[in-house]
């Protein structure tokens, strides 16, 4: 039993419960025990850091502290040095912040001395922070994973979408490489999924953007998208919450963007893991999304019961007869004549 | 990109102009290493949302070492910014290009010289949450968002929230942390203090 602190962060309870319940399925058959941070509190998310720096740090820090305090109280298991979080933005900031308190000392004393006034202190470095991913491909292994698996996702195809945040910029050297990563792929595989080849794997989905520039995030949305679908892929994967989001939930805002009709569904890798170890899709999570998935987990031989769709933009097809939407494409090049 | 005349340019060697690089450089988490950037470009060069950038973020940071304050402050430049890190894992300089773009929101956010205020407002909004909650609470921060910025991009995106209501991944009351008073004394005693050397 391989005992870690757990950093969920505010979307595995929201928005990313899909994500939750796949990963509380997949940790006993992998001997895992997950210990969450008491009293956690959000990590800032990518917005804080741009508002005010030592009040951002000390928000992040609160979560170190905390954790090294349960560290105490555990008395040293193997592992307990650990904290995983499962959002690579959340996990991004901890690192972050555990990584430029050594870097700039004032920066650690600074937030101590903010921390003092909550009864806290941390010590930079003495916790590792890292993501679910790391943990079940370099401490678990695809071996043991692979001996899990009872039923195989063979013939379906999966485009490994990493995003932005895991793998960069990556203080501590942990990933394979910081723009094509294999570690999402060699884990899809041990599942027996067919992994597309997908060169836009660590690019960005467009982050915060669908709430202050949407124009700017439907083309880093469509860009990944398309790729996707042009590849022939029935689904991708994900490991961040904040990916899932803005694939899933603002695809169809996008589509109306630009006058596509993509059908893309985005999973958590977990749920897929989940799958593969035999679980229902109930208990992964699966119906979750917006965009959904029933096609490609019938390719699995998974049947994933009906829920009520939301509806979407209402169509007008007896109407008067209108000229098709035009793409942005379209547009500009209209323009340039 | 203003053009600079040469009286424009001698009336700004004032000291306060030529130590603006180093004033963001100084405010910034970690060891910014702004000072070595060698204008090689690959930082635009490998950006996701350069096209919508009025500065790149080499001609970003050779405004800050042309002490042009308002001209920088007032880019929309690092509100574009998506913090994908691209360009920081392949700086041959190691500049910790992001985390500078976090720097100047928060010195044009101070100066008041941001011209579009969603993005402020936006970050403005979730930090308003988290103080009050210790928590994100996306339905409080979508809804005062869009009000407020995006109302007529409501009506497009309610299937998607109802979709998101119903299938239980959007939470209309919001989770607060346990002990709150200790998080706000944190936060308290933290907006007292400055980075320093």
């Amino acid at each position: 039993m391989n005992k870690y602190l757990f950093y969920p962060g505010c979307s595995m309870e929201s928005s990313a419960k899909a994500y939750m319940e796949s990963m509380n399925a997949i940790l006993e058959p992998l001997d895992l025990r997950f210990e969450e941070i008491e009293d956690w509190n959000c990590c800032g998310a990518t917005e804080y850091l741009g508002i005010n720096l030592i009040p951002a740090y000390s928000l992040i820090a609160r979560n170190l502290a905390l954790a090294l305090d349960q560290v105490g109280k555990m008395n040293g298991t193997d592992g307990t040095h650990t904290v995983v979080a499962p959002c690579s933005a959340c996990y991004l900031n901890l690192a972050k912040a555990d990584h430029y308190m050594q870097e700039r000392p004032s920066l650690g004393a600074k937030v101590n001395e903010a921390l003092a006034a909550g009864g806290l202190s941390y010590k930079p470095g003495a916790l590792d922070v890292r993501h679910l991913i790391d943990v079940l491909v370099y401490d678990v292994g695809l071996d043991k994973i692979r001996s899990r698996v009872v039923r195989p996702l063979h013939g379906l195809r999966v485009a490994p979408y990493m995003g932005c945040m895991l793998p960069r910029p990556d203080y501590k050297n942990r990933w394979s490489d910081h723009e094509h990563p294999t570690e999402l792929d060699d884990l899809l595989r041990a599942l027996g999924a067919e992994v597309i080849e997908y060169p836009l794997t660590t690019s960005c989905c467009g982050g915060h953007m669908t709430q202050i520039g949407p124009e700017t995030a439907f083309e880093l949305i469509r860009r990944l998208v398309a790729d996707a679908d042009d590849r022939g892929a029935d689904l991708m994967a994900t490991v961040c919450p904040m990916c899932q989001m803005n694939i899933d939930a603002y695809q169809n805002e996008m589509n109306h963007f630009f006058g596509t009709d993509y059908h893309m569904p985005i999973l958590f890798f977990t749920q897929l893991m989940g799958l593969a170890f035999g679980k229902e899709p109930g208990e992964v999570g699966i119906g979750m999304e917006l965009v959904n998935a029933r096609n490609a987990m019938a390719r699995v031989g998974v049947e994933v019961p009906l829920t009520q769709e939301p509806a979407g933009p209402r169509k007008k097809d007896e109407g008067l007869p209108m000229p098709r939407r035009w793409t942005k494409r379209e547009v500009e090049k209209e323009a340039v004549k | 990109m203003p053009q600079m005349t040469d009286e424009r340019v001698l009336s700004r060697l004032r000291e306060e102009d030529l130590s603006l690089l180093h004033e963001v450089s100084m405010k910034t988490a970690g060891v910014s290493r702004l000072e070595m950037c060698i204008q090689c470009g690959t930082c635009g060069g490998s950006c996701p949302s350069a096209m919508d950038m009025e500065h790149t973020p080499r001609m970003l940071f050779a405004m800050l070492r042309a002490g042009m304050r308002d001209e920088a402050l007032r880019s929309n430049t690092p509100w574009i910014c998506v913090s994908c890190y691209h360009c920081v894992v392949r700086c041959p300089q190691e500049v910790h290009i992001a985390d500078v773009m976090y720097t100047l929101k928060s010195m044009a956010i101070k100066a008041k010289l941001y011209r579009d205020d969603i993005a402020p407002h936006f970050s403005q909004t979730f930090v308003d949450m988290v103080e009050t909650y210790g928590r994100s609470f996306e339905f409080g921060l979508a809804s005062r968002h869009y009000l407020r910025h995006f109302p007529l991009r409501m009506p497009g995106m309610m299937p998607m929230g109802f979709g998101m209501i119903t299938k239980g991944r959007m939470g209309i009351t919001p989770k607060k942390i346990r002990r709150m008073d200790q998080l706000k004394a944190i936060l308290n005693r933290a907006s007292q203090l400055e980075l320093t050397l």
